[in-house]
């Protein structure tokens, strides 16, 4: 399962990549989602998978799944939802402003202020 | 701090008063402030010629950073008190000089004596410093004095592009230096520069000797202006005279002498030595004099012949090392070198000196320096006229000079060389003399020229922009101390032996004067009929009849090519430099947020790939695995079919819709894993994302309303597999390898016992790391705040900023 779940990874990190690369401003960020998506499971999976139950104590199991890489995950969602928000609000107001989404307009070189 | 640091920091403390001093009386030339101080000095190390005669030396040490051994460690003996001489007394005469030469009222004359204070106090820390990186700070610091005096008149462009070539030559030749000091200490295990000299047999058999010897002689052939870095110093005259007559003759490109004569001691043995310092400052000797005949500046000329003079001291500088194989002889023939060069290098700078004068006081008058428009001074200026024609021709060798001595000297140990048997001089030797004896001519046809060609011929008055005559007393008085000293040293040549050139020589090569013993320098004025007696004898004929007929083949210089200069050299190569780094730059910096995320995922893929299969660190390992179930399958498929059809999507809609239901399965994993805080978490914030996302493409612009088709791109393919597949093999490798157990034993123990709660994630998050969480939240007002400031403050392309508008 954990090798299945590395190359799930490896393939949300492989579209990430290709989605990142183009031209428009919107595949960039969905890309970006991707990506996170792709750092939680590698977290998960490098944690091990099912190696036993719920980490709640009520549980009175021989075992349980190991916490701590779940609370990081938890933490890097909230801040990965942080940052898209933040990254969706710009590409918003640059519609407004510039008038286009594509990446090749909006280029800036030194020569442009 | 002793006396002896005061003096060397004493310009610099000078130099902060002056700028008060020029505002306070401007109706008095500051230079006559400045000119106590060098005069002061000079008295004062007057004081230490008992100390070097006797062949001792006075040494005081300062702690400056002693974790890292460097001190400041004044050492004066022969050599330095020579240097410390020679920079107080002609600055003395230089500031005297410069009193009458400089404007008081249309020139800056606080930035003038600023920095050449600020220069004469590096020069003395130069020659004075027995640490070699206090001995750097000071070169560097006359390599900037210097740029600030060449720049004087900073609004001419001439003076600007000499100053920064003579900056970027120097400072190249300095920072080379710096990396032989620090080889050099390296290999000696100190700073002090007498410590290295006493190991020198063991550093001469030391791999990294040859690096460090060839790293420092950059720096000193750089400063003195030797072959191929000489070019700085013509373009250097456009500084004012004062400033040529001093640093550009007598002091700073004598740096590079000193460096030479002061390391001698330690590189001296080696044949590389001999060979390098020798040819380089002969042949730079015969190309300077060469070149100095088709200038037609009279400071052109002067800079060609100072580097050509600097040519010889070299060359005797670094033949006179072949005296250290001879120092069991009684009558060691080779010493006459050292003599030679030390000698010289004094009379150099008495008759250049007042030569740069000389023609400083012409231009003052005349309003030029161009030979051809000068002409018939003689009966003008006759004062000025007889010092030009003592430091000529002692600049060309004749008798009763001091420059005839020692130039008498340096043929002598020229063709004493060529009976020597070591350094394969049997083979090469004939050549020293030889070329040496070509290199005079040349030095006294342009000699001549400089006396004729201004004082003599016919007068040309139209062609002059003032109505020339003699110049004020009080600019002629140092050129007149310099001139008389000229004659005074070439009649009396022994003044000088047992003060100044004995103690300098014994310095410069110490083991040919036998303990308790001194070494005998005598210089004879007439030594009998010899071999270089004749040798002047035909420089003066064979000089006199190329002079005579000058028109006749001067234009044999237009022969050579003038693109193939050592200047386009150095001009083309800045230029290719400058463009080419400018043409890099654009080449890669695009503009395009694509290129640079190109390199980055490149320089992933290529620094990860090769590190795994540099160390061989993949790893497989199956067996710590959990089983694959019937509801881990079935959402696999639909995370891969949601995300195949995101990246085949047609419409923005369509991949919106795809990254939620990727979103949506990553949570069910989250329940499949055992994780339930998790997929809530996930669940609630991959809705709230879509809604965002959806947003977005509902406020699309207009234009772009019709969906264009993404075409498949294969570049960015490879990127994007190369970067998927280095990541599961990272991954695979990782969890093949598991070096020690988990810490979450802890964890599961603890969290009812210490933290009571039971919820083991939880407690994490809010107890054991509660400091994490308290800065996500951070992260999360400052993205809400960001949210509010993007969305409702505007700023108007005036600048004026509107608020809720």
């Amino acid at each position: 399962m954990e090798i299945l779940m590395c190359m799930i990874a490896g393939l949300l990190f492989a579209a990430a990549v290709y989605l990142m690369l183009s031209k428009s401003l919107l595949r960039i960020i969905i890309g970006t989602g991707l990506l996170s998506h792709g750092t939680h499971l590698m977290l998960l999976t490098m944690g091990g998978l099912k190696t036993g139950t719920v980490p709640v104590l009520g549980e009175n199991a021989a075992a349980y799944t190991d916490p701590i890489p779940q609370a990081l995950i938890l933490t890097a969602i909230v801040i990965s939802f942080g940052v898209t928000a933040v990254f969706l609000v710009i590409a918003y107001r640059a519609y407004q402003e510039l008038g286009t989404d594509n990446m090749d307009q909006l280029r800036g070189t030194e020569s442009d202020d | 701090m002793s006396l002896l640091h005061w003096a060397i920091l004493a310009p610099f403390i000078l130099a902060a008063f002056v700028p008060f001093v020029r505002k306070k009386a401007p109706s008095i030339h500051t230079g006559w402030f400045v000119f106590v101080l060098p005069v002061v000095l000079f008295v004062s190390f007057l004081q230490y010629l008992p100390v070097t005669m006797n062949n001792d030396s006075v040494s005081k040490t300062v702690s400056w950073i002693p974790s890292l051994g460097i001190d400041f460690t004044a050492y004066v003996d022969g050599l330095s008190l020579l240097f410390v001489l020679l920079i107080t007394g002609i600055g003395a005469l230089v500031v005297l000089y410069s009193t009458y030469y400089l404007s008081k009222t249309k020139e800056s004359l606080q930035h003038f004596y600023v920095y050449l204070l600020m220069f004469m106090g590096a020069m003395l820390g130069v020659v004075l410093s027995d640490n070699v990186i206090t001995l750097y700070m000071f070169w560097e610091l006359t390599s900037i004095s210097s740029f600030l005096l060449i720049a004087y008149w900073f609004d001419r462009d001439r003076s600007r592009y000499g100053a920064m070539k003579s900056m970027l030559i120097t400072v190249f030749g300095g920072l080379m230096m710096l990396g032989g000091f620090a080889v050099l200490s390296i290999m000696g295990g100190t700073f002090s520069i007498r410590e290295l000299a006493a190991q020198a047999p063991e550093l001469n058999n030391h791999p990294l000797f040859l690096l460090a010897m060839i790293l420092i002689l950059l720096g000193a052939f750089t400063k003195s202006a030797q072959f191929p870095f000489y070019i700085w110093l013509p373009d250097a005259m456009e500084a004012p005279t004062p400033v040529s007559a001093y640093l550009h003759s007598a002091t700073m490109v004598k740096a590079g002498i000193y460096l030479v004569a002061r390391f001698s001691p330690i590189f001296a043995f080696s044949s590389y030595w001999f060979w390098i310092v020798g040819a380089v400052g002969l042949f730079t000797m015969v190309w300077a004099s060469f070149n100095a005949v088709k200038q037609t500046d009279l400071k052109g000329i002067l800079a060609f012949s100072t580097v050509s003079q600097l040519g010889l001291i070299m060359c005797l500088l670094g033949v006179s090392s072949a005296a250290l194989y001879f120092d069991s002889l009684d009558d060691n023939l080779y010493t006459a070198a050292v003599i030679a060069a030390v000698f010289h290098l004094i009379n150099h700078a008495t008759f250049k000196g007042s030569l740069f004068m000389v023609v400083g006081i012409i231009d003052h008058e005349t309003g030029t320096r161009d030979i051809r428009r000068l002409g018939g001074l003689m009966s003008l200026m006759p004062v000025t006229f007889t010092l030009s024609v003592i430091g000529a021709f002692s600049m060309a060798g004749l008798p009763p000079f001091n420059g005839f001595l020692s130039k008498e000297m340096f043929f002598l140990s020229m063709v004493q060389l060529t009976e020597l048997n070591l350094f394969q001089l049997e083979t090469w030797g004939m050549l020293l003399p030889v070329l040496a004896w070509i290199g005079s001519v040349f030095t006294f046809i342009y000699s001549i020229i400089l006396v004729f060609n201004v004082f003599g011929g016919k007068f040309q008055p139209e062609k002059l922009e003032k109505k020339p005559h003699e110049a004020p007393a009080g600019m002629l008085i140092s050129p007149i101390v310099l001139a008389a000293l000229v004659i005074l040293f070439g009649l009396f040549p022994n003044l000088l032996s047992y003060s100044l050139i004995q103690p300098a020589a014994a310095s410069i090569v110490p083991s040919i004067i036998p303990a308790g013993d001194q070494l005998y320098v005598n210089i004879y004025f007439w030594h009998g009929i010899t071999v270089e007696l004749l040798m002047t004898i035909g420089v003066v004929a064979v000089g006199i009849v190329l002079y005579k007929f000058l028109p006749k083949w001067i234009g044999l210089y237009d022969y050579f090519p003038g693109k193939v200069t050592l200047n386009q050299f150095y001009n083309s190569s800045l230029y290719v430099a400058e463009r080419g780094s400018n043409s890099l730059t654009k080449a890669y910096m695009t503009g395009f947020i694509r290129s640079y995320l190109v390199y980055i995922f490149a320089f992933f893929i290529a620094i990860l790939g090769f590190t795994m299969w540099a160390k061989n660190a993949f790893r497989f390992d199956a067996s710590n695995t959990a089983p694959i179930g019937f509801y881990e399958a079935g959402l696999l498929v639909v995370l891969c079919i949601s995300i195949v059809t995101i990246l085949m999507a047609k419409s923005r809609l369509t991949s919106i819709i795809a990254l939620g239901a990727v979103g949506y399965s990553v949570s069910l994993f989250f329940v499949i894993f055992r994780a339930p805080d998790l997929a809530l978490t996930q669940l609630v914030i991959e809705t709230v994302s879509t809604a965002l996302f959806l947003l977005c493409f509902y406020h699309l612009p207009k234009l772009y309303r019709h969906e264009e088709k993404i075409g498949f791109q294969i570049g960015n393919a490879i990127i994007a597999a190369g970067v998927g597949i280095i990541v599961t093999l990272i991954g695979i490798s990782a969890h093949s390898t598991k070096l020690f157990s988990s810490i979450n034993e802890y964890y599961i123990e603890n969290t009812y016992s210490k933290a009571g709660g039971e919820n083991m994630v939880n407690v994490i998050l809010v107890d054991f790391r509660g400091f994490d969480t308290l800065f996500e939240i951070s992260v999360l007002s400052v993205a809400a705040l960001g949210i509010y400031g993007l969305i409702k403050l505007r700023m108007e392309k005036g600048g004026e900023q509107h608020e809720n508008k």
